[in-house]
């Protein structure tokens, strides 16, 4: 047969300490990560009442809690704009952000049966469960414009900015998704963790109140956590408030991609072990 | 000049034995763990406490366009043989090379939805098993011919039968177009047409010159679709030869200890308790274990085992299977209907089951006894299909005064009846 001169060689050897990240593999797969995030989308409010609009549901009704409790009774200050519409633009990319983890840490345990008959990278069930969000944050994101008519706001010059933060918001939830899908695979204390873990980091991000409230010199330690400089940089495109992007985002930026970095070195290490654990 | 397809050198995979069983720690676990022995894993001495090697030392090559059968019984490393090379595992130690995509058929139906509607499952599964979607868009009408769904297609699968469901899932995988292609026992499932369509589609693969490695229990669909066998037992590969004479060794050897199986604590899968095989054995009218019975005498087939805690509606049971995969009978023990209404329910404790196979029955040749337990309708406990083998001998059977073989796995005593015809009246 001729055709096997150019055939695909692949060894199979115990692979020792760090393995390569093997991105090779999946940009073969590539299309599996559409389809694995298309059936997510399909799969995922079928047989429930309300369907897709959840997606805005979760947001909006956080929102209209945040309003009464932190903006009506605690005053909290919201930068000179309506409390509602401050902590919605939060929200979005924190609703994103929250069900990216809940959903990629469990997406390896789910989908257990596959993992121990086929061979896919597995890293695309965690993105293709982060990934299908997306569509989810879109149709939260249509709630926000008719917000902004409805409050006279109109988005700054900045708004072209606003896919950059999106793509922060993104990295860092793969990041910290890879960490804790390969983690629940190995232990399933993360299912327990999970939950405090996401209400923690949702205090420790400018969403109920403005980074303004937060004293000059902790700001640095405050952008070490990415999600801070995705609202705000979601506050300063949209709305124009807060503070432009600069060494607080940068420093944002350099957290998430350590994150993301260091979540494919251990998803590729701990990956071997997958279909005999999970 | 022939071609590599498949080397394989000195692979070799341990688990560990608690992953077998429960499948994850938790936090504490490990924790614990390495408080206690100091340092994580790394450097250590390979050969773990507590582990089993499922395979070990194993090395063969499969040259291009070649049909390679594997035999082995259950828990000899197979299945184990068959995930490493499809890269569902990697091997704790050796290395193998792979020319080609390799296509694998673990199990068909991998990924299916149950929401999702036959024409988005097959692009999912496609998908998964490594198609890109242009060659899924070029096969598709010939899948759902091949599936007979077309009907359905647009139907969420969680509506199929099983035996639409199962078409369906194989056509998928048929109609894949690797290079090299594993087989695990998929035709073990769904009806006789089914398994005939899905052996036709494997020869047709075989003939196009593609190379396949195929795992079963039939060795009749050995015999046919393979050349080669290679016969694993026990994690290590004890023979690589043409498949008649792979199949003859096995089946003469491993299976049968003189007469009787025990099964040994890390033979019996964790999920068969609270049913707990203990051997099968098979016997002389006066209780002796024998590895040979003759035609012409009853003998006795005994199942002892034991349950750990009381089993409600269990039926324990055989089948005779001949040399050659084909079933003879089945049989279980609470057949008869007064059998079935005093066992209905099973007490914790030790039982032997046992069943006399009359005299004048069986025709010469090596039969496979294969054993099950099972709650009807609920779920099977245990289940092999090779527990044990033995030779019947036919002499002083009926036509035995013809010393010619007979056709047919048995020989039964008919009453012929002979008239004189006379014409003339």
């Amino acid at each position: 047969m001729q055709k096997s001169m150019d055939t695909r060689i692949t060894l199979i050897e115990p692979s020792k300490g760090w393995a390569a990240l093997n991105l090779r593999d999946l940009w073969i797969y590539r299309e599996l990560i559409l389809f694995m995030t298309w059936r997510d989308l399909k799969v995922r409010y079928k047989q429930t009442l309300l369907g897709a609009s959840w997606a805005v549901l979760q947001p909006f009704l956080t929102m209209v809690v945040f309003s009464i409790f932190f903006g009506n009774l605690a005053k909290i200050p919201s930068d000179g704009v309506p409390y509602p519409i401050f902590s919605y633009t939060a929200l979005i990319p924190w609703t994103l952000f929250s069900k990216a983890l809940h959903d990629a840490s469990r997406s390896l345990v789910a989908s257990s049966h596959m993992i121990t008959k086929v061979y896919f990278p597995r890293m695309i069930l965690p993105l293709a469960s982060v990934l299908a969000g997306v569509v989810d944050f879109f149709i939260a994101f249509v709630v926000l414009i008719g917000m902004m008519i409805f409050y006279h706001i109109s988005p700054t010059t900045n708004v072209w900015t606003l896919p950059l933060f999106l793509i922060l918001a993104l990295i860092t939830a793969i990041g910290v998704g890879l960490w804790l899908s390969a983690l629940n695979v190995l232990y399933r204390d993360i299912n327990y963790v999970l939950p405090f873990l996401t209400q923690f980091w949702m205090f420790l991000t400018p969403i109920a109140y403005p980074s303004s409230m937060i004293p000059q010199r902790f700001q640095m330690l405050y952008a070490l956590n990415p999600m801070t400089g995705v609202v705000e940089g979601f506050r300063w495109a949209l709305l124009g408030s807060g503070q432009a992007p600069g060494t607080m985002t940068l420093v944002s930026s350099v957290v998430a991609v350590i994150l993301l970095v260091t979540g494919m070195v251990y998803f590729r290490r701990m990956e071997r072990q997958f279909s005999d654990m999970v | 000049m022939t071609l590599t397809a498949i080397r394989v050198e000195n692979i070799g995979k341990q688990y560990r034995l608690g992953q077998l069983v429960t499948s994850y720690r938790t936090l504490r676990e490990t924790i614990e763990e390495r408080i206690k022995i100091g340092k994580p894993e790394e450097g250590k001495e390979k050969s773990l406490p507590n582990s089993i090697w499922a395979l070990r030392n194993v090395s063969f090559d499969v040259h291009q366009g070649q049909v390679l059968g594997v035999v082995g019984r259950n828990g000899a490393g197979k299945s184990t043989l068959l995930k490493i090379l499809s890269r569902v595992t990697e091997p704790t130690e050796g290395r193998a090379e792979i020319h080609g995509r390799v296509g694998s058929l673990l199990e068909v139906g991998t990924g299916f939805h149950p929401e999702l509607t036959g024409r988005e499952n097959i692009f999912l599964n496609g998908a998964i098993l490594g198609m890109h979607k242009t060659e899924i868009d070029s096969k598709f009408d010939e899948i759902v011919n091949f599936a007979e769904v077309e009907q359905f297609i647009d139907t969420p699968v969680k509506r199929y039968s099983s035996g639409m469901y199962l078409r369906l899932a194989f056509a998928v995988a048929a109609h894949l177009e690797p290079e090299i292609l594993v087989v695990d026992e998929v035709l073990a499932v769904g009806d006789a047409e089914f398994q005939r369509k899905c052996l036709g589609k494997m020869s047709d693969v075989a003939k196009q010159g593609r190379t396949v490695m195929f795992v079963s229990h039939n060795m009749s669909a050995i015999l046919r679709l393979t050349e080669e066998t290679l016969v694993i037992d026990r994690g290590q590969l004890l023979l690589r030869a043409p498949t008649q004479e792979a199949v003859d060794f096995y089946l003469s050897r491993g299976l049968t200890q003189e007469g009787q199986r025990q099964w040994l604590a890390d033979e019996i899968p964790a999920n068969s308790a609270p049913f707990k095989p203990v051997a099968v054995r098979l016997k002389d009218k006066k209780g002796h274990v024998i590895d040979a019975a003759r035609s012409t005498e009853d003998f006795y087939i005994e199942f002892e085992y034991a349950l750990a805690k009381a089993i409600k509606g269990l039926r324990v049971g055989i089948y005779l299977i001949t040399a050659r995969g084909e079933f003879v009978f089945t049989s279980f023990d609470t057949d008869e209907t007064e059998a079935f209404n005093t066992f209905d329910q099973r007490t914790a404790g030790k039982y032997v089951s046992k069943v006399k196979i009359p005299a004048n029955l069986l025709n010469s040749g090596r039969f496979v006894v294969g054993v099950n337990a099972s709650s009807y309708r609920i779920r099977t406990y245990f289940h092999d299909e090779q527990a044990l083998a033995f030779n019947i001998d036919a002499s002083g059977a009926p036509g035995t005064h013809w010393p010619e073989p007979r056709m047919g796995p048995v020989r039964p005593a008919l009453k012929w009846e002979i008239k004189t015809i006379d014409y003339a009246n």
